[in-house]
This record gives structure tokens, C-alpha cells and sequence, in this order.
């Protein structure tokens, strides 16, 4: 049984028809970047995967729990699923440590000691242990987003779903952060990644999808994928991406 | 006819001004009680909740606070409820301070990001805790300087008890001009009181809008 499993997820905004009929199996550890136009429904997909978003027709397994947008179907989702944004969404009135601590101690009701060990823990393995006690607005884009990373992985999630989360950064800090992402792809989390670092797609990740009108256009290996696309419309992204 | 010395005028002014203070602090925290309620109900985002809500704020900004006044004092007691000028002040006043409150503090809670929603619920928390955790604590920070700053409309809205009779600051004034026939004198000093009430209110806002503003 896989890990993530989509069948013929349907998704309308209004009458607007934004995900038609989106077929995916994601196996635990495996990491999938998703690739396509802007428009083409990747983030929606993300987000209804974690629930941020219902969808009207279709199914959403996720580690064996149907996915729907109730509240506290969410919840539960949350312990198995985390979110990075592009924008980092970091609490501004916390400092690094406690954006860490914060849903360990809520959500999992640990201690504070034990929540602060997390919290240590999971900034270190983001190279960001010194930053404990400042607050997110004295780091740089790429500190933030590794501090958002860290905020995610305290809750000892089982896929990680990035939602273009190094394109507001400066292109030197890029690096870092995808850096981080290639350590947790190594230690076996299944990423899901939403990108358009057509390298770290095909160097780190195990499966590209492109998406094209609501639809999964095309997938396949990476290395295979995006040397020899088969569809028109790939060739076409690729081309002006690449 | 009774001799008013300068020191008369201002001593029975301050002791009108305790009254102005008085109902002010009252309007003011009836005013934040109503309208932490109403926030809560409008927050919940249920649809009738969100309704009510609506037409309270569109009922108590959209007509005078005088007419509201008059209505809570003359028309209550023609349906046979007596109520004092002072009931009727705090109540009108309320109704008042609670429709500007709930308006000011929707704008503070909307300014901050739909990310901060989303953050805390891709984390597994629950409606509560992301109010209590993540949205109150900002919106607080956001709301204290306009907060602070409405005080001020407060205060002069108290003005208008005088004309249902209760005795404030104003009354006391329209009193001692009446039998001192001093208008520019009376009034003045009735200003310079108000002023005083006010001015560090306003200069306090705007003291935390700047802290606001350079703090995270
Ligand atoms: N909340 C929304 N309401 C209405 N339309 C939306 C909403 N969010 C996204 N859309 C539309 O859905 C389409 C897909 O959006 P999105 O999933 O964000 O695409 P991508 O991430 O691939 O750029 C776009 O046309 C977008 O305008
Ligand atoms: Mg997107």
C-alpha cells in the first residue's frame, strides 16, 4: 500500500474546474517533484493532499486515512503531513525556538523540556542551532526557510509536501535550503516537492510529474523525463525553463 | 443670584469631569466587552453569526449616537422601561464604542496573513489554539495604538449624555454659563478639561503606533 494515494481527484473552484481527475501513488521515501506551468493546479494539489483544500469528487488516502477538509480530519492529518510555503509562514511574534517548540507542546503535549529537545534537535539538523533565541525577522530567506523546515519536521511528519519553497529566495540562498531537502530525502522521508530546480529534480528526486490543465500531463523517471519528454506541451515547459 | 468666583467655576467643572471620566470608562469597557463578544462570533465564521454581526455594526455606525442615546432614554421609558440618563449614557454608549471596536479589530486581525492560518493548521492546530496562540497575540500588538486611539471619541461622545440630562462635564458647563452668562470663559475652560482627557490618549496611540511600527 502506498504511502500517498490519489484516485481521480476531481477539484472546482466555483465552476472553475482546477484538478481534473488527478491520478497519483506515492511509496514511502520516494521523492516526486512536481513540475508545470503556473496555473496548471500544483499547488492545489499540495494542498488538497493535506487537507487546506476539499475536493469534490475522487479519493485522498493518506498512510491509510481518507483525507477530507474537516477540521479535525486536518488535525490528524497533521501528525503524518507537513507543509512548507514559499513564503515561510513563521510566527513573527515567536522566536526560532519556540515556531519549533510551539505544536509539540499543543499538538503532541509534550513537556517543555522535552518539546525544547525537539525543537534543538531538529534546528541543528537544519544547521540553525545557533539561532535558537532570535526571532524569524533578524534571519536571512534562507534561514527562515530552514527554520520552517525544522518547525515541520518536530512533529516527526511521514511526507513533507514544499510548495516552491526556495523561489522567494534570493538565488545564493537556494542552495541551503535544497541542501537540507537532499539530507531528508537521504534519511528516507517522502518528499513531495512542488519546484522548478529541474536539478535537484534530477539529481535528488526519484519521480517527476508534470502537470498540465488540472491534469497529470506526464511522469515518469527524472533522468528519462526531462531528456526525452514525449508530450509537446513538456517540451515546451522545458524548454522554457531550461 | 449666587456670586461664581473663577475658582467656583473650575472647582464644580472638576468635580463634572469625574463624571465624564467615570462614564467614559464604563462605555469603554462595556464597548471592548460587546465587542470581544461580537469578534469571537464573527471569528467562528458561521454565516448567521457573521450576519448579525453586520447589521449590529451597520445599525450603531450608521446613525447618530444621539438619536441612539434618545432612543435608549425617551423611547425605553414610552415602552414603560424607566432607565436613568445614566443607564440610557453607558448603554447608547456601548452600542457605540462596540460598533467602532469590532470594525477596528476585524481590520487588525484581516492585515495579518492567511499563512498564519495556514501554518498553524498544516502544524495540527485547533481553531482555538490558533487564536490564542498565533492570531490574538499579533492582532493584540496591531489593535492596542487604534484601540487606544478610539478612547478619544469616547470620551467626547460622553458629551452627548449632557442633552438627556446626565451631569458631566459638558452639563455642568451649560449650568455655569447659564448663571454666569461667561459663555467664552465657561466653554474655554470645558475645552481645555476635554483636551487635557484627550490629548495624552492620542499622543499614547500614536507613541505605541510608532513602537508598533519598528518592533517586529
Ligand atoms: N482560492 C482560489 N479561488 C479561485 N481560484 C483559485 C484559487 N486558488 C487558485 N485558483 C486558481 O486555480 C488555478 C490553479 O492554481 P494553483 O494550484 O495555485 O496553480 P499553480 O500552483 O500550479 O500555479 C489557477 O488558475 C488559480 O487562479
Ligand atoms: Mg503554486
Amino acid at each position: 500500500m502506498s504511502l500517498v494515494d490519489l484516485h481521480q481527484v476531481h477539484k472546482y473552484y466555483g465552476d472553475f474546474h482546477v484538478l481534473k481527475g488527478i491520478d497519483l501513488s506515492i511509496n514511502a521515501g520516494e521523492v516526486i517533484s512536481i513540475i508545470g506551468k503556473s496555473g496548471s493546479g500544483k499547488s492545489t494539489l499540495l494542498r488538497c493532499i493535506n487537507g487546506l483544500e476539499a475536493y469534490q469528487k475522487g479519493g485522498i488516502v493518506v498512510d491509510g486515512n481518507e483525507v477530507t477538509s474537516e477540521d479535525v480530519q486536518v488535525r490528524r492529518l497533521a501528525l503524518s503531513v507537513g507543509m512548507i510555503f514559499q513564503n515561510f509562514n513563521l510566527f513573527p511574534h515567536k522566536t526560532v525556538g519556540e515556531n519549533v517548540m510551539l505544536a509539540p507542546t499543543i499538538v503532541l503535549k509534550k513537556s517543555k523540556a522535552e518539546a525544547e529537545k525537539i525543537a534543538r534537535n531538529m534546528l541543528e539538523k537544519v544547521g540553525l542551532a545557533e539561532k535558537f533565541d532570535n526571532y524569524p525577522d533578524t534571519l536571512s530567506g534562507g534561514q527562515q526557510q530552514r527554520v520552517a523546515i525544522a518547525r515541520a519536521l518536530a512533529m516527526s511528519p511521514k511526507v513533507l509536501l514544499c510548495d516552491e519553497i526556495t523561489s522567494a529566495l534570493d538565488p545564493e540562498l537556494v542552495g541551503e535550503v535544497l541542501k537540507v531537502l537532499e539530507t531528508l530525502a537521504e534519511e528516507g522521508i517522502t518528499l513531495i516537492l512542488v519546484t522548478h530546480e529541474m536539478n535537484f529534480a534530477r539529481e535528488v528526486g526519484n519521480r517527476v510529474v508534470f502537470m498540465h490543465q488540472g491534469k497529470v500531463w506526464e511522469e515518469g523517471d527524472p533522468k528519462v523525463l526531462l531528456t526525452n519528454p514525449q508530450t509537446d506541451e513538456l517540451k515546451q515547459f522545458l524548454g522554457a525553463v531550461l | 443670584m449666587i456670586e461664581f468666583s473663577n475658582l467656583d467655576i473650575i472647582r464644580n467643572l472638576l468635580f463634572a469631569t469625574q463624571w465624564t471620566i467615570l462614564l467614559s470608562l464604563a462605555a469603554f469597557i462595556g464597548g471592548t466587552s460587546v465587542a470581544l463578544a461580537l469578534t469571537a462570533m464573527r471569528l467562528t465564521g458561521n454565516s448567521a453569526m457573521n450576519m448579525v454581526v453586520r447589521v449590529y455594526v451597520e445599525i450603531f455606525q450608521g446613525t447618530p449616537l444621539l438619536m441612539q442615546m434618545f432612543i435608549c432614554f425617551f423611547g425605553l421609558s414610552i415602552l414603560g422601561y424607566e432607565i436613568s440618563a445614566w443607564s440610557a449614557a453607558i448603554l447608547s454608549l456601548t452600542f457605540f464604542t462596540s460598533a467602532f471596536l469590532v470594525e477596528i479589530w476585524r481590520g487588525c486581525i484581516d492585515t495579518l496573513p492567511k499563512g498564519q492560518w495556514e501554518a498553524s493548521r498544516c502544524l495540527g492546530l485547533g481553531f482555538l489554539q490558533t487564536l490564542r496562540h498565533i492570531i490574538l497575540p499579533q492582532a493584540i500588538r496591531v489593535a492596542t495604538a487604534p484601540t487606544v486611539g478610539f478612547s478619544v471619541q469616547v470620551i467626547k461622545g460622553t458629551a452627548l449624555a449632557s442633552i438627556i440630562g446626565f451631569v458631566e462635564l459638558t452639563k455642568v458647563g451649560t449650568m455655569l454659563n447659564n448663571a454666569t452668562f461667561e459663555p467664552f470663559k465657561v466653554f474655554s475652560l470645558v475645552a481645555i478639561i476635554y483636551f487635557l482627557l484627550c490629548y495624552p490618549l492620542s499622543w499614547y496611540s500614536k507613541v505605541l503606533e510608532k513602537k508598533f511600527n519598528v518592533s517586529r
